[in-house]
Order: structure tokens, then C-alpha cells, then sequence
């Protein structure tokens, strides 16, 4: 993938497990949300495919592609809900646009999504009567509402306090699980890599540095994997201290 | 790039747009209210200022007229019958499609290009909407069938407008202005008015859009965008109205 001359990724092969949360790590720039996006068909790669278990996603257009994008729901970074519509119809946007439910389906199925990122009863509040997480979490809510199969997250957890930035964490983590998702995260926050990193791939400059579990992280000699994870003294020495533990 | 290649890539480029957009809708009802959304915000949201503007246009063209038939063999109910034709054939369809170039093109531009920014289109896209279709054929249609209402409306207060400005003054009699209002009526200028309107319709809403749905990143960018889909709309809409006038009068 490039823009005009300059290549943002560079050869990357990485397979998302379903049922599990899969995470793209790296720093600024070097390219998360542009593979993120390559991902969920926003921007084409210039080489190479995008496969959805059988289907070359990158290669398709039309109904089909409109198809396999009603099993997709996305979380944004800025949440991306509609300024001028309430919770319930953010919500139920997807619904009312792709479904012949009837009105009272669909308030079920709002409510049960509603229900399910504990936010029971704030239907009728508009987006900017809620704080960053609440935002994120109806967020969650409507892109679960048509029961997707692959869910994506961009920076789920940016502006947000660490307790509030974990409780989201750990829900996309139960949706995930409950509904057997493909789920792909793309993140910098090293609390997530450690918390519901179950398949993490590092980018480094547009190319594929490291791929492992958060399990991995710990024991592996990676300097850029290293670098990055471990990157104050504070944290060098906490490393340095869980090892020595584990070894003793 | 220079002007002329420029003008092609975004000609080009507004076409695939349009192309895009002309499609079966997911939802009929969904597009329907959309589009009856639109049209309130136009038609509702600008009745105000086209009033005030049309006004004030009869009552100068009347003022003006009556000036320059001081001292003339010109027959004084010929107020009337100029303020008529200069409302139905230009000032209502040009003036009022300029002014609503800057209202409702300039909001057009700047909502879609919010929703660009805020990651609205982009969630709308992933989810499988056909956003050109949702978010400008909507305005399209609402505009092409609301601005030529607004339009007459226009015209008709235009001549209101020249009434209130030079019966109670004395220019004219009220008997003498409206014999000129009814005197060598021509349906075919309504027609034209109407091709007008309907054009000028479809260019400020084409450029609006289409200038909002491509912006990128930053609120320079945005404040750019609402301007260049005034500046373009302005600049075709006169361009138009000169060929419009060119061929049906010819």
C-alpha cells in the first residue's frame, strides 16, 4: 500500500483468529489505521488481497460487497455516532437501513444491544449528553446490532482514563467470545496488549516486526517488540523484575 | 496540474460520484424521508430570506423604472409590466439561486464534509450504505423540486414588492401597475424561468456535495470547501444563465 510514492505497508501476512481478540499494535505512523482500513475496504491495497475466510473481500464490488460488509461493524476512534440522531436511533440506524424488521423487533433489538453495554435507558440522550466511554460503548452497541461476524475497533481506548479505557477493553472482549467474532483491534495502549491480547501482530514502519500472545510478549527478545512495549525505564524495570521472579 | 486538466479530474471525478449514487436504494422509505427532510430544510429553512430578497428586488426594479420614465412618452403602467418580466426572467430564478448557492450550498458543503470528518461517511460506507446514493441524491432531488416552488414564490413577491414600493408613493396608480403585470403576458418566459430554476438547482447542489464529500482533515479545509462550493456554484449559475438565455431566446 502507498500514497503516491511512498509505501505505507510493505508485504504484511497476518491471519485474525475468530473468536479471539486480535490486535494490531505499533507507534504512531507506522500504519495501523491504514491496514485497518485496507481491512474493512475503506482503502485498496496496491498488492496483495484481503481474504474473509473464503471470500477475497479486496476484490469484490457491488451487492456482494455490500453483503460481507452487513456481517462487519466497526468501533471508531471518535465513535462516529450521528450528532443529530438519540442513542436508540444510532443504534438502530444499521437496522432501519438493511432490515424488514418491524418497529417493535427493532426496539428489541436496540434495547437488547443497549442492555448488553449498560447503557439501559439512555435511548432518548444525544451523543453529546454522553461522556468518551459511554460514546465508545454505544459505539459497541451499534456495530453489534445486526450480529456481526468481524468486529473492528480503531483505538477503542484513545481518551479515555485507564479504569474506563479497561471496562471497554473487556467487553469487546466478552462480545467477542459470545458471539464467537472475528475481532481485530488496532491500538496502541499497552494495558489492552496485556489484557485481551490473544493474537497480536507488531507493525514497525509499515512492515510486520513481531506476531504472538500476550503471553509472548513477556519472554520474547524482540528489540523493536521490546522497545515498544517496554518503553520507559519505569516499565524496563518492572520487565526486568517479572522475569527475575519468574525465574527464581 | 493546470486549470483545464484540473476541471476534468473533478468533472470526471464528479461523474463516478453520481454514477455511484444512481443505484436501487437499501431502503425506500429510509431515502424518502431523507429526501423529505431535505426538502423542508430547504424550502421551509430559506422561504425568510428569498422573501426578504425578493422584496426588496421588486421594489427597486420598480423605483428605478419609474425613474427613468420621468419625463418619457413611455406609459407609466409599463412599471408594472417590467417589474414582471425582470422578476420571472431573472431576478427570481439568478438572484435567488446565488443567494441560495451561499445558504444552502455553503450547508450542504459543510454537513457532508463534517460528517467526512467525524468518521460519519466512512462508518455509513463499512456498513454497507451506498453513501453517495444516501447522503446527495436525497439533496438532489429534494432541491430540483423545492428551489423552482421557492423560485415563484420569489417572483411573485418580486412583483408584490414593485407594488408596495410605487402605488402608495405615486409613481403609479394601482389600476395602471396591474394592467402593466397583465399586459403582453408570455408563458413561455414561466418556462424559462422554470428551466432556469431547475438548472440552477442541480449545479449549486452538484458542486455542494460534491465539494463537502470529498473534504479532507482540519477545519481550514472545511471553512475551503463551503467557499469553493459558493464560489463554483456562483460562477456556473451565471455561466448557465447566459447560455440558458442564449438558446431559448434565441
Amino acid at each position: 500500500m502507498s500514497f503516491g510514492d511512498v509505501p505505507v505497508l510493505k508485504g504484511i501476512t497476518a491471519r485474525f483468529e475468530r473468536g479471539r481478540t486480535n490486535l494490531i499494535i505499533g507507534r504512531s505512523g507506522a500504519g495501523k489505521t491504514v491496514l485497518l482500513k485496507i481491512l474493512v475496504g475503506l482503502l485498496h491495497p496496491v498488492e496483495g488481497k484481503v481474504w474473509y475466510e473464503e471470500t477475497p473481500f479486496s476484490e469484490l464490488a457491488g451487492r456482494d460487497l455490500r453483503n460481507i460488509r452487513m456481517q462487519v461493524g466497526m468501533l471508531f476512534q471518535g465513535s462516529a455516532l450521528f450528532d443529530s440522531m438519540t442513542v436508540e436511533e444510532n443504534v438502530r440506524f444499521p437496522l432501519d437501513m438493511f432490515t424488514g424488521m418491524s418497529r417493535g423487533e427493532k426496539a428489541d433489538q436496540v434495547n437488547h444491544c443497549l442492555e448488553r453495554v449498560n447503557l439501559a435507558g439512555s435511548n432518548k440522550k444525544f451523543p453529546s449528553e454522553l461522556s468518551g466511554g459511554m460514546q465508545k460503548r454505544v459505539g459497541i452497541a451499534r456495530a453489534i446490532v445486526l450480529n456481526p461476524r468481524y468486529l473492528f475497533c480503531d483505538e477503542p481506548n484513545s481518551g479515555l482514563d485507564p479504569k474506563t479505557a479497561f471496562v471497554i477493553d473487556e467487553l469487546i472482549q466478552q462480545i467477542t467470545r459470545e458471539n464467537d467474532m472475528t475481532t481485530v483491534i488496532n491500538t496502541h495502549d499497552m494495558n489492552s496488549v496485556m489484557e485481551i491480547g490473544e493474537n497480536i501482530i507488531l507493525l514497525y514502519n509499515g512492515a510486520l516486526a513481531w506476531q504472538g500472545s500476550r503471553e509472548q510478549v513477556m519472554h520474547s527478545d524482540n528489540d523493536i517488540l521490546q522497545d515498544f512495549i517496554f518503553a520507559s525505564p519505569f516499565l524496563q524495570r518492572l520487565r526486568q523484575a517479572a522475569l527475575d521472579k519468574g525465574s527464581r | 496540474m493546470g486549470v483545464v486538466s484540473r476541471t476534468f479530474y473533478h468533472f470526471g471525478r464528479w461523474l463516478l460520484l453520481m454514477k455511484q449514487g444512481i443505484h436501487r436504494p437499501e431502503q425506500w422509505n429510509m431515502y424518502a424521508r431523507e429526501t423529505v427532510r431535505q426538502m423542508y430544510d430547504i424550502g421551509i429553512g430559506s422561504l425568510l430570506i428569498v422573501g426578504l430578497i425578493s422584496i426588496f428586488m421588486g421594489a427597486v426594479a420598480g423605483i428605478q423604472f419609474a425613474y427613468q420614465l420621468d419625463d418619457q412618452l413611455v406609459p407609466r403602467w409599463y412599471i408594472g409590466y417590467i417589474v414582471r418580466d425582470l422578476a420571472i426572467l431573472e431576478s427570481a430564478p439568478t438572484i435567488t439561486c446565488l443567494v441560495l448557492a451561499g445558504k444552502v450550498g455553503s450547508n450542504m458543503a459543510a454537513e457532508l464534509g463534517g460528517m467526512r470528518q467525524k468518521e460519519h461517511i466512512d462508518a455509513m460506507e463499512i456498513m454497507g450504505v451506498n453513501t453517495p446514493g444516501y447522503l446527495i441524491m436525497p439533496k438532489l432531488v429534494a432541491a430540483v423540486i423545492v428551489i423552482p416552488l421557492l423560485v415563484s414564490v420569489s417572483a411573485f413577491v418580486a412583483m408584490a414588492g414593485g407594488y408596495v414600493a410605487t402605488v402608495p408613493t405615486g409613481e403609479v396608480t394601482g389600476p395602471e401597475y396591474t394592467r402593466g403585470l397583465l399586459a403582453f403576458y408570455a408563458p413561455y418566459n414561466v418556462f424559462i424561468m422554470y428551466v432556469k430554476s431547475v438548472v440552477f438547482a442541480f449545479l449549486l447542489t452538484a458542486v455542494s456535495t460534491y465539494q463537502g464529500f470529498f473534504v479532507r482533515t482540519g477545519s481550514i479545509e472545511l471553512g475551503k470547501a463551503s467557499t469553493r462550493a459558493v464560489v463554483i456554484s456562483n460562477i456556473l449559475i451565471l455561466l448557465a444563465d447566459y447560455l440558458i438565455a442564449v438558446i431559448m431566446t434565441a
